[in-house]
């Protein structure tokens, strides 16, 4: 009897968390892809409690502790940039900032632009074109003026500011993706069954429209997320993030710029962090898209 | 053209909110004492009227060609805009034509072997350069070729008037910079492209006639395929324009980009205003042009209409 019970082994496979079943699934190259954003996460979100980690602020140089410029070593990972702060610490809180501003446009750009574009989509129109024209007059507009202006008009430029204003300017784009998916889906049959059934307008939007576009927006917002950290990036170096001394991967870069013939290590480490971030995002959001594909094929 | 017409009344807006009078930019601090001076000079500029009468004002000279006087210089800002054109129009266009050149022949490549070694090789890289801003690939290129190899200045513009080998060795690493993210893009538009066209049952007849693959590839699939490229190039545009902002940064070209930067920072609202409106002119006509280029080359769309 024993022996029957053993031969069940090949279920085992089914019984496996769904988790690792989903890794199972994944080349390496996403893996280690996976890996590094959850690490990146995880740092950045228990920065201050990681032991050892020092102040991305201290200036170690002017208490007569640690040189400016050090390159990689024991007791600093990385080095020092041109101020004598410890690189290391100043990417795992400079993650903070573009992680946050991603954030911030993928949850705007969902919940609104997905609202709005499934919204116009279903019930087309007038409603439609209208709301597709500020789309394109948003598009047009050179979202950097946008940004300056309010930064300006608010007289600072802290996290909360350059988040709400990207995720602003980010709305567009997903209302756009929405809409067209809206559109496609508010052709199909289950749509045409449920009007005809009578159910009100505003459930079939929530309850049949939404649900479907959701899917596809949540894959763009993958790929969109390393669009914004890439957009942050550029305004960080050109010294239009977030205030020094909070540092930023791009303010970084921007900063080490100058001792470039000196010292390339200030510069290369946030480039680094900078280029595998997006190159993680691009990857696993164009696996999650080819895993998506190939089930809504299977259908 | 309604879109133009919103764009400039939204920049209008905003830069009008701006903090800081323009009267700091025309009269240093001390001269304000005298009132009636301040008074005149605010007259003169048209500060006192009520926003939508300036807006009308200025929308009144911009269709006429005049988008008024910068601020700051008291030059005509389209006469600055002329000015950085050739600069910010030339890097552009390198960027595109080095672009597509590398990339159509990388895109045949991957497609024509599609799932090979080599086809993952170019996606995969292709997905990586996608992963690299400007101002990174800029910084890489010129620690690189300026400063360890001493092949390209590092920084600065020589005008094509004054010295054509100059002007090249100015425009190549700027150029460079901002073609690594073109290339994936355009490489990987051909081949996802190519791939489908290279299914379809004209080019099985073309394989079956005993043509060459070389001559199937570049006659019968690519030139369907360059539609989609053409599309794509035409929309990349408005990017690269964000992009040239960077690169003009990091290079310290004198192109428009920069000179938005220094508007910007300056408090130029007229140069601001200027330049904005004529990049969103230069998207939109961008975007029309590509649809009449599009129904120009396909005649299937002319029909479908």
């Amino acid at each position: 009897m024993g022996a029957a019970v053993d031969t069940v082994e090949p279920t085992a496979a089914v019984r496996r968390p769904w988790i690792r079943r989903f890794v199972a699934k994944m080349p390496w190259t996403t893996r280690f892809c996976a890996s590094w954003l959850i690490v990146i996460v995880t740092a950045t979100v228990f920065a201050d409690l990681i032991p050892g980690l020092a102040d991305p602020n201290y200036q170690g140089f002017l208490f007569g502790d640690g040189a400016t410029n050090e390159g990689p070593g024991l007791s600093h990972f990385l080095g020092t940039d041109n101020n004598s702060r410890d690189i290391l610490a100043r990417i795992v809180y400079g993650a903070r900032v573009s992680l946050t501003v991603a954030l911030a446009a993928v949850f705007m750009g969902v919940v609104f632009g997905g609202f709005f574009g499934s919204l116009v989509g279903f019930v087309r129109g007038k409603t439609d074109s209208t709301v597709m024209a500020v789309v394109d007059v948003i598009l047009a507009f050179p979202g950097l003026v946008l940004l300056l202006t309010v930064v300006t008009l608010l007289g600072r430029r802290d996290l909360v500011v350059i988040a709400a204003v990207i995720g602003f300017l980010s709305i567009p784009p997903y209302t756009r993706v929405a809409r067209a998916n809206a559109l496609s889906i508010s052709r199909r049959e289950f749509v045409t069954a449920a009007r005809a059934i009578g159910t009100k307008k505003r459930t079939i939007l929530f309850r049949e429209v939404i649900p479907n576009v959701l899917p596809t927006l949540l894959a763009y917002a993958m790929v969109n997320a390393a669009v914004i950290i890439l957009l942050e990036g550029a305004l960080a170096f050109l010294g239009l993030s977030v205030e020094p001394p909070t540092s930023s991967w791009g303010t970084m870069v921007n900063a080490a710029r100058v001792d470039l013939q000196i010292n390339v290590w200030p510069a290369v480490w946030p480039s680094l962090a900078l280029v595998f971030t997006v190159y993680s995002l691009n990857n696993v959001g164009d696996w999650l898209r080819r895993l998506r594909s190939v089930r809504s094929a299977a259908l | 053209m309604a879109t133009l017409l919103a764009v400039s009344f939204l920049t209008f807006l905003l830069v009008n909110l701006l903090p800081g009078d323009a009267i700091n930019a025309l009269i240093p601090i001390e001269a304000q004492q005298d009132q009636e001076y301040v008074a005149q000079v605010r007259a003169e500029w048209g500060l006192d009227d009520p926003m939508l009468v300036r807006y009308g004002k200025w929308l009144g000279d911009a269709v006429r060609g005049d988008l008024g006087d910068s601020i700051v210089t008291s030059r005509a800002v389209s006469g600055e805009i002329a000015h950085r054109i050739p600069v910010t129009g030339e890097l552009m266009i390198v960027t595109v034509v080095f672009s597509v050149l590398m990339a159509v022949p990388l895109g045949v490549v991957s497609a024509y072997r599609e799932g090979s070694r080599i086809d993952q090789f170019i996606s995969g890289s292709a997905q990586f350069a996608l992963s690299v801003p400007g101002f990174v690939a800029g910084l890489l290129f010129i620690y690189v070729f300026a400063m360890k190899l001493g092949w390209f200045p590092a920084t600065g513009w020589t005008r094509i008037s004054n010295s054509i080998s100059g002007n090249l060795m100015t425009v190549t690493l700027p150029a460079l910079s901002l073609s690594v993210i073109e290339v994936a893009v355009y490489a990987r538009v051909v081949r996802s492209d190519l791939v489908a066209t290279l299914k379809e049952d004209y080019i099985l007849s073309a394989k079956s006639k005993g043509l060459k693959d070389g001559f199937i590839l570049f006659r019968h699939a690519l030139r369907p395929s360059s539609l989609t490229l053409i599309t794509v190039v035409g929309l990349n545009i408005g990017l690269l324009l964000g992009g040239t902002v960077v690169v003009e940064f990091l290079f310290a070209l004198p192109g428009l980009g920069k000179r938005l930067l220094d508007a910007i920072f300056q408090r130029d609202f007229m140069m601001v205003q200027g330049i904005t409106v004529f990049v969103a002119m230069v998207y939109v006509v961008v975007n029309t042009l590509v649809d009449v280029v599009y129904l120009v080359v396909d005649p299937r769309i002319r029909k479908a209409d």
